[in-house]
């Protein structure tokens, strides 16, 4: 066979005076990147096969290891760059759709980094949240238009009947991640983490393990177009449930869970035999409009005796606004949207990069839309799609959201290194994996700890914002745009937003 | 039995009544006048239902293990996401039916729409059967996983299925009467004639199925029938590049 002209994108550098060739690299790495020969009693390293995430470095004792992104030297061309060249390659070699995992890497404008909190002075002072109460306490659900209360002798309250709400101590819930696409280890850090906060995970399309059905109160649970595992028990035990039509990693697209992902523990979860391809088909075939849409978020709620708020999942495409409008006339009691940004654990490169549009301006048209068409109230908005900090979650929510959805954050927190080879399922950090040998890198019980610890800074950090602009509850941010203002925006990109430039006042 | 007029009713009503009537230990109930009323019997556990006149879509949605037979046609989503227990339809039903249902049985006297046991799909000794007297549109068994479907288009004279059967099949198998074209066979799928020993199996559903139905089949032989069934598991193992 002819040499493959895919050349190595990392470079290896280890240290001879510092490598003790206690061999702990050759035995981190799943992508065997390192090899230890007795005879010389030196450990080698095979570059072309490294990913880049870091194991190595990180768990060398002697910090022998680096590993840098490779310069290569090929003429500079601005139109040619050396991810394009080598993508070509690998296609000219296999013939194959090439696959990636997390979010999309181009550098499309993150309009988070273009917007511009605000804060008090001298009138309408701040607030000191270490002193005073500031309320981040989030409800999802459908609002009532108006309360209808009974004041009499027999009976005080109210009179109208609430729709079933998902209560969140902090309005960040972690996003869809199947028991499948990541370990049960993974999963398991979110939904403890998800228990001790006081909000939910998201089970993904894969259905749910047995062994999470106890914890079924932390959990949305999904129904997408494959149903895998949709049972009335899955309906019965989850918190809330989630018809996922678009990711935003890959809209317009299916799911395809390659057959030797699938498991002995993964069938028993999906339903399906073992080794099969699990296919989750890129429409739901009994939804082809709104009205269809309807008909299955009727059928969740008959299920599940209208005790549960009923989400639908939309990709942020061009058309969105009118989009999560149906969704809601769908009754749709929360809708969330996933941004070009949102993460994957396998899409194609082509379609993860190249389709949707940022979460920022789909959100800021969502919320105008509903508005307009007065039923904001009538379903809660909850956006994905690259979330990285507390205030990307505070801008988020004056521009609209009720609340956010974290996917590639939360796995940062349980240690991905962002080398976007979920699909390979070879995660050397136990967490996009299946192989038992990787998973127990992975202990739910520090997964959970860093989980919770990071959703800690950020409420305090949001109660710090918040303080800072004189508002003592998240309700009082929401959707308001006055504390937002557009730096090195055009005006056009200003007015999709719905912002002011900064400088402009009130 | 318990007998509820539904005329005028809404769906929610009625399946709570019908959820009262089994919390206190009812386990069978007639449902009269229906007329279009959605998700009737959903998710229900056991017992049996029984329908006069002509439910709404998606009855039997996510059904887990009770009877529901109706006297007249179904609309669509018959058994949509369908778990266990059985449906009978003494009339027609319209598209995809057992829609990724993943166990249970369906049998239809009549003819059905587009697109039925699409995405069924079957694990250990879940294993879900349709079987349908008439004829079936196209797209019949797409993305299909497993399980089994049957087509006897009994009393048919013109091709008793449409086209563009099983596109995306991997896995279970369908069973035709009679000839049926390669034009409409999708990719991926092979047709064979049907073995001795699984004649044995569809034999025993289509005993069950005249019975139900109080039908006296013609004496079927296995010659009779097609078999179709998916070339792999992995329709998809070999389009990307890792």
């Amino acid at each position: 066979m002819a040499k493959s002209l895919l050349f190595p994108e990392f470079k290896i550098e280890r240290d001879a005076e510092r490598c003790i060739s206690c061999q702990v690299c050759v035995r981190q790495c799943a992508n065997e990147v390192h090899s230890y020969d007795p005879e010389d009693d030196t450990v080698y390293s095979a570059e072309e096969h490294c990913v880049g995430c870091q194991r190595c470095v990180t768990l060398c004792p002697t910090g022998a290891l680096e590993i840098r992104k490779r310069e290569i030297g090929f003429r500079p061309n601005a139109n040619w760059d050396v991810a394009s060249i080598r993508n070509l390659y690998k296609q000219a070699e296999t013939g194959g759709v090439l696959l990636t995992g997390m979010g999309c890497d181009k550098p499309y404008p993150i309009y988070w980094d273009h917007l511009l909190l605000n804060a008090s002075q001298v009138t309408n002072p701040s607030i000191d949240p270490l002193r005073e109460p500031i309320e981040i306490r989030t409800f999802l659900g459908k609002k009532e238009p108006f309360l209808e209360v009974a004041w009499s002798e027999e009976f005080a309250g109210l009179k109208t009947r609430l729709a079933p709400q998902l209560e969140l101590s902090i309005p960040v819930l972690f996003s869809a991640m199947s028991y499948g696409s990541i370990s049960y280890n993974a999963f398991r850090s979110l939904v403890e983490a998800a228990k001790e906060i006081g909000t939910f995970c998201n089970s993904g399309e894969g259905g749910l393990h047995p062994g999470f059905y106890p914890l079924g109160d932390w959990i949305i649970v999904q129904v997408a177009s494959g149903r895998f595992g949709v049972t009335p028990e899955y309906l019965e035990v989850a918190a809330a449930v989630e018809i996922k039509i678009g990711q935003g990693a890959k809209p317009g697209i299916g799911g395809h869970l390659p057959g030797e992902k699938v498991s002995p523990e993964i069938s028993r979860t999906r339903r399906i035999p073992v080794g099969s391809d699990a296919i989750s088909p890129a429409p739901h075939h009994d939804i082809y409009s709104i009205e269809d849409l309807e008909r299955l978020v009727f059928a969740l709620k008959e299920a599940t005796r209208y005790e549960k708020p009923i989400s639908v999942k939309i990709a942020a495409v061009h058309n969105v606004a009118a989009i999560a409008s149906g969704a809601v006339r769908a009754g749709a009691d929360i809708v969330a949207i996933d941004g070009i940004r949102g993460g994957t654990g396998a899409a194609p490169q082509v379609i993860r990069d190249n389709v949707g549009i940022p979460i920022e301006l789909a959100l800021a048209q969502v919320d105008e839309r509903l508005r307009k068409e007065g039923i904001r109230h009538r379903a809660s908005i909850v956006i994905a799609g690259g979330i990285r900090s507390s205030s990307d979650v505070v801008k988020a929510i004056a521009l609209g959201a009720d609340a956010v959805y974290i996917g590639t954050s939360a796995l940062l927190a349980l240690g991905c290194h962002l080398c976007q080879k979920c699909y390979t399922g070879k995660c050397n950090w136990g967490i996009a994996t299946q192989d038992p040998y990787l998973t127990k890198r992975l202990n739910p019980q520090m997964g959970k700890r860093r989980l919770v610890n990071l959703l800690r800074a950020w409420s305090l950090e949001i109660k710090e914002i918040l303080g800072g602009m004189g508002i003592n509850a998240i309700e009082s941010l929401r959707g308001n745009r006055e504390q937002l203002r557009a730096v090195g925006l055009t005006k056009e990109e200003a007015q999709v937003l719905g912002v002011k430039m900064a400088g402009e006042g009130w | 039995m318990n007998v509820l007029d539904c005329r005028g009713m809404h769906y929610r009503e009625i399946n709570a009544r019908l959820e009262e009537w089994w919390r206190n230990g009812c386990r069978e109930a007639l449902l009269q006048g229906v007329n279009g009323q959605r998700y009737l019997g959903r998710a229900f556990s056991e017992g049996y239902l029984e329908i006069e006149g002509t439910p709404g879509d998606d009855v039997g949605i996510f059904l887990n293990g009770a009877t529901v037979r109706i006297k007249g046609n179904g609309q669509d989503g018959v058994g949509n996401t369908m778990n266990r227990g059985k449906i009978i339809v003494e009339g027609d039903a319209r598209d995809i039916v057992g829609f990724s249902m993943r166990g249970g049985k369906i049998w239809v006297r009549g003819s059905v729409g587009y697109r039925v046991g699409i995405h069924m799909k079957s694990y250990l000794d879940e294993y879900p059967v349709i079987i349908v007297g008439g004829e079936a549109g196209d797209f019949l068994g797409e993305y299909m996983a497993g399980g089994l479907i049957v087509i006897l288009g009994l009393g048919s004279k013109k091709p008793i299925y449409g086209s563009f059967i099983a596109p995306g099949m991997h896995g279970g198998t369908i069973i035709i009467r009679g000839e049926v074209s390669e034009k409409v066979v999708s990719a991926g799928v092979k047709m064979s004639p049907l073995e001795e020993h699984e004649w044995r199996g569809v034999s025993a559903y289509l005993e069950e199925y005249s019975h139900d139905l109080a039908l006296s089949l013609p004496s079927f032989r296995p010659s009779d029938f097609v078999k179709l069934f998916p070339l792999t598991t992995r329709p998809y193992g070999r389009i990307y590049a890792y």
